[in-house]
This record gives C-alpha cells, sequence and structure tokens, in this order.
C-alpha cells in the first residue's frame, strides 16, 4: 500500500503541475505534452521514458488495488460475525473510513480520464485533436456533469490522501512520538493544494479563464 | 432514591456452537454509583432467582488492571468512556431509560466461549512467539546496573501497562492485533534487556499475529482511542520499523 501509493502521489503531483501549464495558453499546454514524448532525446528514442513511466504506473496502480483487495478480505474473514449496535468510529478522521470505497471511485474516475484525455475516445474532439484543444472540449458548460465528476472525483483524491500520506510513513515506521501533528498537517496540506491544483484547470475552463 | 431503570439487550450464545441471538432485559433500580459490572451481577442474580442460566460474562480483578472484562457496550468496546474497562464504567454515565447493547468481542480469532465470554489463547501464542527477553536467571541483578535512558524507561513503562485485553482488536474494522503486538514489541524492544532478540522478536510476533488470523492494519486509530490504557499509535510504527529491518 504505501509503496504503490508513494508512487503514485509522486505522478499526481507532477500530473498536476504539467496540468497546470494549461493557463499559459494552448502553445504552453500542447508543447509540455510533445515534451513529455520526447524527453531524454536524442540519447532514447521517441515515446521510450514516456511508455517507461506509464507501466511503472500501471504495474502500481494494480499492486496498490492488489493489496487494497487482500486487506479488505483479511478484515472480512477476521470478523465474520458483526456487530449489532453500529459500530461507532471513536478516532477522529472521516478520511480513514472513505479509503476503500473512495478508492473504487478514484478508479473509475482514472478509466474515465483515460478515455477522454489520452484516448480520446469520450471526448467530443476525439483522439485526432490537440491535447489542448481535447482539454477545452472536455470541460465546456454544457459538459457541467463531466465537470462535477471530476470534483467529485479529486475530493475523493483529497481525502484519499489525508489519511494515506502519514498512513503510509506510519505503516514504513517512519512516524514516531511527536511526529504525529506535523505528519498529519503535511499530509492534510499536501491534499490540499492536489485538489487545488487539479480543480483549477476544469474551472478555468468552464469559467471562460482558459479557451 | 430509586435508580434507573434500563433495557439491555445481551448477547446469548450457549457455547461455541451455538448460534446465539441477542435478547432484551429490563433491570430496574440500578444506582449510578454501581460499576458496569455490578449491574450485570443484579440482572444475573434476578435470573438466577428466576432459574434462569446467568449471563456469562469475564472479570477478575474489577479494578482495571487484569483486561478480563472486555465487552462492547452500544458499539464501542469498553464503552464510549475513553481510558476505562468496563468494570470501571460506572453507571452514571447512562441515564433513566437508557437502551443498552452488550456484545462479545467479535475476531474470529477470538471465538465466543458463552454469552459475553471469549477465548483470547490467541494473545498468548503471540506473547510466545517472542514477546520475552532470554536471560540466565540467577538472582535479581542491582536495580542501577544497567542504564536505561528516562525517555526509553518512560515510553516503554507505557507500552507495558497493556493489559492485554483485546479492545483494541475488537474496535478494530480490520480485526486487527497490531496495537496489542506493538505494545509488547515496544516495551521489550525499548530497553538493554530486549536488544538481543529485538528483530527476530518483531518478525516471530508479526507471523504469529497473521497466523492467528487477525486482520492487516490499515492505521485507522480505532483501537487507541478505545484502548483503556492508551497505548500510542506510534508503537505500531516502531513494530513496523522492526519488522521490515528483521525481514531485510
Ligand atoms: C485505483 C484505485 C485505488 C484504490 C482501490 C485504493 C485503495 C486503497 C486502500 C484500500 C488503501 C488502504 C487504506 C488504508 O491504508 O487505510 C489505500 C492506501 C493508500 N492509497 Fe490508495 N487506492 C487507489 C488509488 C490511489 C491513488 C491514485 C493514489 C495516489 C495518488 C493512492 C495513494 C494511497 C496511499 C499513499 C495510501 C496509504 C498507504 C498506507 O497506508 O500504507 N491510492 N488505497
Ligand atoms: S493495547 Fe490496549 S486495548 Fe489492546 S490489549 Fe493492550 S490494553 Fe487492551
Ligand atoms: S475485571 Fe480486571 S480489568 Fe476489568
Amino acid at each position: 500500500m504505501a509503496v504503490t501509493g508513494a508512487v503514485l502521489v509522486l505522478f499526481l503531483l507532477g500530473h498536476m503541475v504539467g496540468n497546470l501549464k494549461a493557463f499559459f495558453g494552448a502553445d504552453a499546454f500542447n508543447h509540455y505534452a510533445e515534451w513529455l514524448r520526447t524527453m531524454g532525446s536524442p540519447a532514447v528514442p521517441y515515446r521510450v521514458l514516456l511508455t517507461v513511466v506509464e507501466i511503472a504506473l500501471v504495474v502500481a496502480v494494480v499492486l496498490h488495488m492488489w493489496s487494497a483487495v487482500s486487506l479488505a478480505r483479511r478484515a472480512a474473514q477476521a470478523r465474520p460475525v458483526k456487530y449489532a449496535a453500529k459500530r461507532k468510529s471513536q478516532a477522529n478522521g472521516y478520511a480513514t473510513h472513505t479509503m476503500r470505497y473512495g478508492g473504487v471511485i478514484i478508479l473509475l474516475f482514472v478509466i474515465w480520464h483515460l478515455l477522454d484525455m489520452t484516448f480520446g475516445a469520450v471526448n467530443p474532439k476525439g483522439f485526432d485533436a490537440d491535447p489542448y484543444d481535447r482539454l477545452v472540449a472536455g470541460f465546456d458548460p454544457s459538459r457541467w456533469w463531466v465537470t462535477l465528476f471530476y470534483v467529485v472525483a479529486m475530493i475523493m483524491v483529497g481525502l484519499h490522501l489525508r489519511h494515506g500520506l502519514w498512513s503510509a510513513f506510519q505503516t514504513l515506521g517512519l512516524a514516531g512520538g511527536r511526529s504525529y501533528g506535523k505528519l498529519k498537517a503535511g499530509a492534510a496540506l499536501v491534499s490540499l493544494v492536489l485538489v487545488v491544483g487539479f480543480l483549477a484547470v476544469p474551472v478555468g475552463v468552464m469559467i471562460g479563464v482558459i479557451k | 432514591m430509586s435508580g434507573m431503570n434500563l433495557t439491555l439487550k445481551v448477547w446469548r450464545q450457549n457455547g461455541p456452537s451455538d448460534e446465539g441471538r441477542m435478547v432484551t432485559y429490563k433491570v430496574e433500580d440500578v444506582s449510578p454509583d454501581m460499576s458496569f459490572l455490578e449491574m450485570l451481577d443484579v440482572l444475573n442474580e434476578r435470573l438466577i432467582l428466576a432459574g434462569d442460566d446467568p449471563v456469562a460474562f469475564d472479570h477478575d480483578c474489577r479494578e482495571g488492571i487484569c483486561g478480563m472484562c472486555g465487552m462492547v457496550i452500544n458499539g464501542v468496546a469498553h464503552g464510549e468512556q475513553r481510558a476505562t474497562t468496563t468494570c470501571q464504567l460506572h453507571m452514571r454515565h447512562f441515564k433513566d431509560g437508557d437502551e443498552i447493547t452488550i456484545e462479545p468481542w467479535r475476531a474470529a480469532p477470538f471465538p465466543v466461549v458463552k454469552d459475553l465470554v471469549v477465548d483470547r489463547a490467541a494473545f498468548d501464542r503471540i506473547i510466545q512467539a517472542g514477546g520475552f527477553i532470554s536471560v540466565p536467571a540467577g538472582s535479581a541483578p542491582d536495580a542501577h546496573s544497567v542504564p536505561v535512558k528516562k525517555e526509553d524507561a518512560d515510553a516503554a513503562f507505557d507500552a507495558a501497562t497493556c493489559i492485554g485485553c483485546g479492545a483494541c482488536v475488537a474496535a478494530c474494522p480490520n480485526g486487527s492485533a497490531s496495537l496489542f503486538t506493538a505494545a509488547k514489541i515496544t516495551h521489550l524492544g525499548l530497553l538493554p534487556q530486549g536488544q538481543p532478540e529485538r528483530d527476530s522478536r518483531a518478525k516471530a510476533m508479526v507471523e504469529q499475529m497473521d497466523l492467528e488470523g487477525f486482520g492487516g492494519c490499515t492505521n485507522t486509530g480505532e483501537c487507541t482511542a478505545v484502548c483503556p490504557k492508551g497505548i500510542p499509535l506510534d508503537t505500531i510504527a516502531r513494530m513496523n520499523a522492526d519488522y521490515l529491518k528483521a525481514s531485510k
């Protein structure tokens, strides 16, 4: 969970920063998309590094899901008889209790997102358009429901990381003593930055700042 | 002064193979000064006089140190009062007319023996796997012969206050025994006497914990919140660190 989660967090940070290029216009954004494919050239052939990163991400997502499913199965086996009284959470932390279903929502989102922005299958402009045009068309105000789904999914990502980030330190044995306050505050801050950073672009398109 | 009248919904199960069910009882005239167990004693006296089977529950010290008296009260292990065992929970925290649900710890590795009594031998086997230090026994050494840092002594002592009650398992949404196991690993791992077997202890105890069928920890923190001794979550980080080091 922790190691694969960390890989995904690093990806998210990079991805968010890249998205913000949309605020600098079509050229900046399309150049960035092109740069992703020419990374390392001429030493490395076209699209090789990007493909390596894509494979690493798929592996991380699959292992992350596999760990999540095995944890959930072990939990079910460890408590075959449920409590009659509703178990009241005694620890603070709403985010903690959204990890499993939140993760499923994120997965559905990732699938939609790839069909939308990467393959163009559910995008009005389709695969042949520029990345920037796909972006602007995807979040057109008439497709408000898509934008809404993005907002919900990003809030789930924020909640997921609000727990997940400090939880990963704990899992790896790197937390201790007085570090919890700082770790939890740091997790909350990074989650917030990611949510705001990711939502800036769709909202920017919707209100016409990006067009 | 007349006391409180309560409605209890209690888990009744004749034995390990019985299916079990919730049964409703009324208890009248409960004094706010009674402990929760004394309130159950009142119910049981009445059941015995009526020729019924009393509700079986575990208890021994009734002063919060033996860890026997675990039960889930209204969905919370040892009841909602923080840092309190069931025997130290007083009826003044309830009010007249309350309905109280009482259930045993629910975990596959803690099978129900009867009613509210569960078998916590799984914890003993975790201790047997590594919760000890091997020393040549002899007369007790001089108290000051091995110096221990004050912070280490304090943290080890805090971890050592775990009474093995099992509330952490009962409260964990994953049914994990990590807090208990981590408390024991921390207690020994912080002291000089615990160093020689530190890595093998963590490995053996964690493996035994998994073998018993407890769930995996996802750091929900529910365990610490209900722990009558307030064992902190950083014991689990320490256990993970020792375990990872030992697995390398
Ligand atoms: C594919 C869909 C996903 C599912 C089904 C999923 C599910 C889960 C579950 C069940 C946990 C363990 C809960 C816990 O530790 O309390 C978890 C932890 C975590 N997840 Fe995800 N997740 C998904 C996507 C993601 C993504 C996209 C990221 C990164 C941005 C991420 C980062 C993390 C981190 C850092 C942890 C904490 C690891 C730890 O506690 O050791 N997850 N995830
Ligand atoms: S860690 Fe706390 S809740 Fe768990 S067995 Fe020890 S005293 Fe009980
Ligand atoms: S009876 Fe000993 S701790 Fe409650």
